[in-house]
C-alpha cells in the first residue's frame, strides 16, 4: 500500500464522519491550546518578575545589617542592627574585586511639606553611584553629586511620585523649589524618570537626599542602613558575595559566621529563588492541562474503537481481496494520528492566539517558546500513537471470516 | 489447477469437537465453472473459505496453480487473496458512501498498482461486469441490488485472479436479477476463460454451472450429470 493511498483512504474515512471526526479532534485541541497558554502565561509571568527584579538594578548585591542585639528585651528584628559604617563602604570599594559601584544608603521616612500640601514618604540618603547601582535615570535636572554629598548640602531629588504628591500631577518647574523636611528646607535639585510599581516601596515615591545630610539631621548617627554593591557581571556575584561576607567578618571582628552582624544579598540569588517558584507554578499549569490533554487522547481512544466496530465488515472485506495485518494495523493507527495531528496544530494555533489576546488586553506579557510549541506536536502525535495503537491492533487481530459476517 | 485432496477441518470449542470437513478431495480444471451445493450446515462455508485462503485445514493439501496453500501464514494467505482470488459476496460489501470505481480499484491499491493503470483496469473490468460507463462514478448506495453485484464482480476480476469465488451471489436478489447476475458470471467463464466457483443452496442456481459438486455433512456425493440452464438475460 502505498503512502498517498494511505492518506487518501484515512481522508475519506476521517471525513465519511465528520462531526465525530471534528469533536474527537476537539479535545485535542482544547488539550495542546491549553498546554500551549498555561506554558506561556508561567513563562510570562517568570520573565515579568525577573525583570522587576532586575529593574532594582543589575547584578546587584545588598549588605544589609543584622539583627541588632540586645540582652533580653524584644528583638527589633534584621536590618534594625546599626553596625555598617560609612568606612566598611570605603573598605568594600576598594578592597573587594569584580565590583564596578558601591552606594551607601540611609534610609528613613519623614514628613515632607511643599506650599501648602505635605506627603509622607521614605526619605534616602546615597550618593551618586546610586544612579547605576539601582538603574535610576534622571528625567529633569541633576543627582546628588559627590560635592553634595562632601558639603552634606540640603538638596533633594524627588521621584515623580512624590514630585506629583507635593506639587501636582506632572507639575513642571519644580527643580530650584523648596521642600522641607523634619523642619530644615531643602532644594529641590532634580526628578528621576518613573520605574513603575506602586505602593509600599515604590522607586517612584521617595526623596533623594546625600546620606552624609540624611545622617545629620535625619538619623542622627554615624550608621548605614544598607550599601549597595553592584558585581562587574553575573558570574561573580558569588564570590563578591563571599569576599564581602569575608571582609565584613574581619572588620567586625567576628570569628563565627553565624554571629554576623549584618546580611548579604544577591540579586542573582533572588531571581533563582523566584525563578524556581514560577518554574514550579508553570509545571503545576501545564500538568493540569496535561490532564486536559490525557482525556483528548483518550476519547481519540474511543472513537478509534467504536470506528473499528463499525467498520468490521470493510476490515473483513479489505482483508479478504489482500490486505495484510500490517495494512490494516497501518490504516487504523494513521487516522488515530492523522486527528491527534490535525488536533495538534489547530490546538497551536489556538493557544497562540490565546495567548497573543492574554498580551494584547494587557493581562500578562505571555510568551509562547518554539520549545513548547514542538513539545506539544510531539506530544500530540505520540498521543495519537499510543491511544491509536490498540484500536488498530484490534482490527488487525480481526479473523476476515468472522469480520465478514459480523453484522 | 485446483487439487483438493483429503481436507478435514475440525472446529473446537472448549472440549467439544466438530468435525465441519471430514475429508473432502476434488480437482476443477482452469477455465471450468462449478457449482458447489449443499444444505447449510453441510461445510459448503468452511470449503469455501479453504479454497478461498480465508482459512486453513486442520489437514489435507491444497493445491491452487501447482502451490500447496493449506499450510501458509496469514500474512502468506492475504498475498495468495491478493494475486489469485476474486470474491463475490452475498452480501456484496462494497465501502459505503465510496463511488463504484474507488471500490472496483481497492484491491490494486494493496498490490501497489500505480494510480493510472489502477483507473483503467478498473473501467475494463466494470466493462466486463456489465456496468454501464454512466454508473461509474456513482456512489455505492445509489445503485440497484444487480449493479452492485456487478460491481463486485468488477472487484473480484480487477486483479485478474486464477479463481473467482461466489458465495452466494445472489441470495440478495430477485429471480430476475439473479439471471442477469448468473448470466454475467457464464459471459466470464466462456468468453474470457475464467474459473468460477459458485457456492450455493440452491439447485436452481447451481444448474448454471458446467458441474456440480453436491456437500453434504462435510462429505462430497458425486452428483448426477445435469442438464446446463443457461441465463436468459445476457447483457
Amino acid at each position: 500500500m502505498k503512502n498517498t493511498d494511505l492518506l487518501n483512504e484515512t481522508y475519506s474515512a476521517l471525513s465519511a464522519n465528520k462531526a465525530r471526526s471534528g469533536l474527537t479532534m476537539l479535545g485535542i485541541v482544547i488539550g495542546i491550546a491549553s498546554v500551549i497558554t498555561m506554558t506561556a502565561v508561567g513563562q510570562g509571568a517568570q520573565n515579568s518578575i525577573s525583570s522587576s527584579i532586575q529593574s532594582m538594578g543589575a547584578n546587584l548585591l545588598m549588605v544589609m545589617p543584622g539583627a541588632a542585639r540586645s540582652f533580653g528585651g524584644p528583638s527589633e528584628g534584621r536590618g534594625g542592627a546599626q553596625t555598617l559604617t560609612i568606612s566598611d563602604a570605603a573598605a568594600i570599594a576598594s578592597q573587594i574585586s569584580n565590583i564596578t559601584n558601591v552606594a551607601r544608603e540611609v534610609s528613613s521616612r519623614q514628613q515632607v511639606i511643599a506650599t501648602g500640601t505635605n506627603t509622607n514618604t521614605s526619605i534616602m540618603g546615597t550618593e551618586s553611584q546610586y544612579l547605576q547601582v539601582r538603574n535610576v535615570a534622571i528625567e529633569e535636572g541633576d543627582f546628588i553629586s559627590d560635592q553634595n554629598v562632601t558639603n552634606g548640602a540640603k538638596v533633594a531629588v524627588l521621584g515623580p511620585t512624590t514630585r506629583d504628591d507635593l506639587f501636582g500631577i506632572n507639575a513642571t518647574g519644580v527643580v530650584g523649589q523648596k521642600i522641607r523636611i523634619k523642619g530644615m528646607e531643602y532644594a529641590v535639585i532634580g526628578i528621576t524618570v518613573a520605574k513603575g510599581g506602586s505602593g509600599f516601596g515604590s522607586a517612584d515615591d521617595i526623596i533623594y537626599i546625600p546620606y552624609t545630610t540624611a545622617q545629620r539631621y535625619l538619623t542622627g548617627n554615624k550608621y548605614l542602613s544598607e550599601i549597595d554593591v553592584q558585581a562587574s557581571s553575573s558570574d561573580v556575584s558569588t564570590q563578591v558575595q563571599n569576599d564581602i561576607n569575608a571582609l565584613l567578618l574581619a572588620r567586625h571582628n567576628i570569628s563565627d559566621s553565624t554571629n554576623a552582624d549584618f546580611n548579604v544579598l544577591n540579586q542573582a540569588s533572588i531571581i533563582a529563588t523566584a525563578s524556581s517558584v514560577t518554574g514550579t507554578f508553570t509545571t503545576l499549569l501545564a500538568a493540569i492541562a496535561g490532564i486536559s490533554l490525557l482525556v483528548g487522547g483518550i476519547g481519540i481512544m474511543n472513537m478509534m474503537l467504536t470506528t473499528v466496530t463499525e467498520r468490521t465488515r470493510e476490515i473483513g472485506l479489505r482483508k479478504a481481496i489482500g490486505a495484510k495485518k500490517k495494512d490494516i494495523n497501518k490504516q487504523f493507527l494513521v487516522e488515530a494520528i492523522m486527528l491527534t495531528f490535525i488536533g495538534g496544530t489547530t490546538g497551536v494555533i489556538l493557544g497562540w492566539l490565546i495567548s497573543f489576546g492574554i498580551t494584547y488586553f494587557g493581562i500578562l506579557q505571555a510568551s509562547v517558546s518554539l520549545s513548547s510549541i514542538i513539545l506539544a506536536f510531539c506530544v500530540s502525535a505520540g498521543i495519537g500513537i499510543i491511544f491509536g495503537y490498540y484500536p488498530a491492533r484490534r482490527a488487525a487481530q480481526l479473523n476476515p471470516i468472522d469480520a465478514l459476517r459480523y453484522e | 489447477m485446483i487439487e483438493v485432496q483429503n481436507i478435514k477441518k475440525i472446529y473446537k470449542t472448549g472440549d467439544i469437537e466438530f468435525e465441519a470437513l471430514c475429508g473432502v478431495s476434488f480437482a476443477i480444471k482452469d477455465g471450468e465453472f462449478v457449482a458447489i451445493m449443499g444444505p447449510s450446515g453441510s461445510g459448503k462455508s468452511t470449503l469455501m473459505h479453504i479454497l478461498g485462503a480465508l482459512d486453513n485445514p486442520t489437514s489435507g493439501t491444497y493445491f491452487l496453480d501447482g502451490k500447496d496453500v493449506s499450510t501458509l501464514s496469514d500474512d502468506e494467505l492475504a498475498d495468495i487473496r491478493k494475486d489469485k482470488i476474486g470474491f463475490v459476496f452475498q452480501s456484496f460489501n462494497l465501502l459505503p458512501r465510496t463511488t463504484v470505481l474507488r471500490n472496483v480499484m481497492l484491491p490494486l491499491i494493496y498490490e501497489g498498482v500505480e494510480p493510472q493503470e489502477r483507473e483503467e483496469r478498473a473501467k475494463k473490468a466494470l466493462l466486463l461486469a456489465g456496468l454501464d460507463e454512466g454508473h461509474f462514478l456513482n456512489l455505492s448506495n445509489q445503485l440497484s441490488g444487480g449493479q452492485i453485484q456487478r460491481v463486485a464482480i468488477a472487484r473480484a476480476l480487477v486483479n485478474n485472479p486464477s479463481l473467482i469465488l461466489a458465495d452466494e451471489p445472489t441470495g440478495n436478489l430477485d429471480s430476475k436479477t439473479s439471471e442477469i447476475v448468473l448470466g454475467t458470471f457464464q459471459r466470464l467463464n466462456k468468453e474470457l476463460g475464467r474459473t468460477i466457483l459458485l457456492i450455493t443452496h440452491e439447485k436452481d442456481i447451481a444448474e448454471h454451472a458446467d458441474r456440480i459438486l453436491f456437500i453434504k455433512d462435510g462429505l462430497l456425493e458425486e452428483g448426477a450429470p445435469h442438464v446446463k440452464k443457461i441465463a436468459k438475460h445476457h447483457t
